[in-house]
């Protein structure tokens, strides 16, 4: 059943509002039939390209679109405009459905084009189809991969049984272009509750006074956002019941920060992935996950294998879309999540992604190992490990530092150096103790809300 | 701090931290000898090339490579001289 039909068929959607920085909508409004019977046959059976400015546009065009598109690919900000041209042909599309103009159009001459207004005015399809949804992952350099999934698939995760409390306000800091965010925004829709956008470029403290003033119960974020959030002075005015990470390493600093901050919330720290889909939720307060999670569950089997998580579901993508992009899934429809643990005791902890190793003279590092035991010093707000090179080693292990109270605030900068090392050097393997230490005053996040990671 | 003086400075700090026990650090020791491993020279390196923006082991020839504390010393010397010039 497609987004429309599905939100028709709860019919109350009193109340459930849509919002942004500027406009707020009843989604009732948004998903009333409208009469354009002959944009919807314009619309029909096509591969369409979703770009928009917003976050809004998108939001209205994905509830019209499902159903009616054979395909739609949900084109995230921050794609340069001379990777459209793979994109389109990669993904077989044959209208661009947009509210923007410029490059974007320039580098598709030929494509047809719809206004994101217009579209949004399509009637229902006469014979909804099964819609393709694609997402464009980011990755860390070359051209994005672009990953097919079912609206089944994506919704696989979402209780769409349980009758939301009432006064429920679903926020997030991703993009709801992305699958993180994308889940928000279906596990809003199929609530159904209202959700309230965030904005690119909005300063931290303004969103969050936004989602105060909501007053936004359910907030989701990556580590990286929640420790930006933390540092706001805006934190105190929130009160939400449900607090959400994933998307990197939940370690136990950033779990215990937020339970002190908002000791009634529910916190839960989840673990998925735009190929993996929707793996599981834990909410012990704990860092990584029981190992009994491991095994064959209802809907969904975990695996390690060479180290790293692998899952089957049908929550997973179903496969990436190119000539040239490699197979989604092992033969066996296990996929590879690139995301590295260890069994210690009845608990499964993530280690890093197997990409980012730092080879230490043959020792090998995992960044994020090291930056969970720097998150723990008291001072440290969020580090990031990165390799050095070294002629006797090949690499050795460096640090930047965001500090909770900015650098000026330290008396004795080398001081307080020393004491992160040592207290570096109590918990890890010598190798793993980074050589040098700067404090820095910004540690930039990838548009997807995750630690930018210069590629080693 | 003259080179030769922080050189030593920082091979006494890094096998303090690494709880290295070395002999007395005369310019005859075989530093490769002692217990000053791979790493403690990865990060005596390193530290050197933070205080003074030279790594002389980057460009080694093989004929160059210190045997006893006075190579290695020597080595920095005219690494740091080679970079005034």
């Amino acid at each position: 059943m497609n987004l429309r039909a599905r939100l028709h068929r709860h019919g109350g959607l009193d109340g459930v509002r849509l919002a942004d920085r500027t406009a707020s909508h009843a989604v009732a409004e948004l998903v009333k039939a409208p009469a354009d019977r002959e944009m919807a046959q314009r619309l029909a059976g096509r591969s369409i390209l979703l770009a928009t400015e917003g976050q809004m546009a998108a939001a209205k065009a994905m509830l019209v679109l499902d159903g009616l598109a054979r395909r739609m690919l949900l084109l995230p900000p921050g794609i340069a405009p001379e990777q459209l041209p793979a994109i389109v042909r990669d993904a077989e599309i044959d209208l661009l459905v947009t509210d923007r103009d410029g490059p974007l159009r320039e580098t598709l001459p030929d494509l047809p084009c719809i206004t994101v207004q217009a579209a949004s005015g399509a009637a229902p399809a006469a014979a909804p189809l099964a819609t393709e949804w694609v997402l464009a992952t980011s990755g860390t350099s070359g051209a994005p991969k672009l990953v097919l999934h079912t609206l089944e698939g994506l919704v696989g995760g979402i209780n769409t049984a349980a009758t939301p409390e009432p006064g429920t306000v679903w926020s997030t800091f991703y993009d709801i272009r992305r699958y993180g965010g994308l889940q928000v925004f279906l596990r809003a829709m199929l609530g159904p509750a209202s959700l309230l956008l965030s904005e690119a470029g909005e300063p931290v403290s303004d969103y969050l006074r936004r989602v105060a003033a909501a007053p936004v119960t359910h907030l989701l974020g990556t580590p990286s956002h929640w420790r930006m959030a933390l540092m706001s002075s805006a934190i105190g005015a929130l009160s939400p019941r449900y607090v959400r990470l994933s998307g990197e390493i939940a370690d136990q600093a950033i779990l215990d920060a937020l339970r002190a901050a908002f000791p009634r919330a529910r916190i839960a720290h989840a673990y998925a992935s735009t190929e993996g889909g929707v793996g599981f939720t834990v909410e012990d307060g704990r860092e990584g996950f029981p190992a009994g999670l491991i095994g064959s569950r209802a809907g969904i089997e975990i695996a390690i294998r060479g180290g790293t998580l692998h899952i089957r579901s049908q929550r997973t993508a179903r496969r990436y879309l190119g000539s040239e992009a490699g197979p989604l899934m092992d033969p066996d429809g296990f996929v590879d999540s690139g995301d590295r643990v260890a069994l210690r005791g009845d608990r499964c902890h993530f280690l890093g992604r197997s990409s980012g190793m730092i080879n230490v003279g043959g020792v090998k590092v995992q960044p994020e190992e090291v930056e969970t035991v720097i998150n723990r010093h008291p001072s440290v707000s969020m580090a990031r490990v990165k390799p050095r090179p070294n002629p006797i080693l090949g690499a050795v292990v460096e640090a930047e530092i965001l500090l909770h109270d900015g650098q000026e605030a330290v008396a004795d900068p080398a001081a307080l150096k020393a004491a992160i090392i040592a207290h570096c050097r109590a918990h890890l393997d010598r190798h793993k103790v980074p050589v040098s230490l700067s404090f820095v005053t910004d540690l930039p996040l990838t548009p997807g809300g995750k630690l930018l990671r210069t590629p080693s | 701090m003259s080179l030769r003086a922080t050189l030593i400075d920082e091979i006494e700090t890094i096998t303090r931290d690494q709880g290295k026990a070395m002999p007395p650090l005369t310019d005859e020791l075989v530093l490769i000898d002692t217990e000053f491993d791979s790493l403690c020279f990865a990060l005596l390196v390193a530290r050197m090339e933070d205080r003074f923006g030279i790594d002389p082991f980057s460009t080694l020839e093989i004929a160059d490579l210190p045997v006893t504390l006075g190579d290695l010393i020597a080595l920095y010397d005219r690494s740091s001289l080679a970079g005034a010039a």
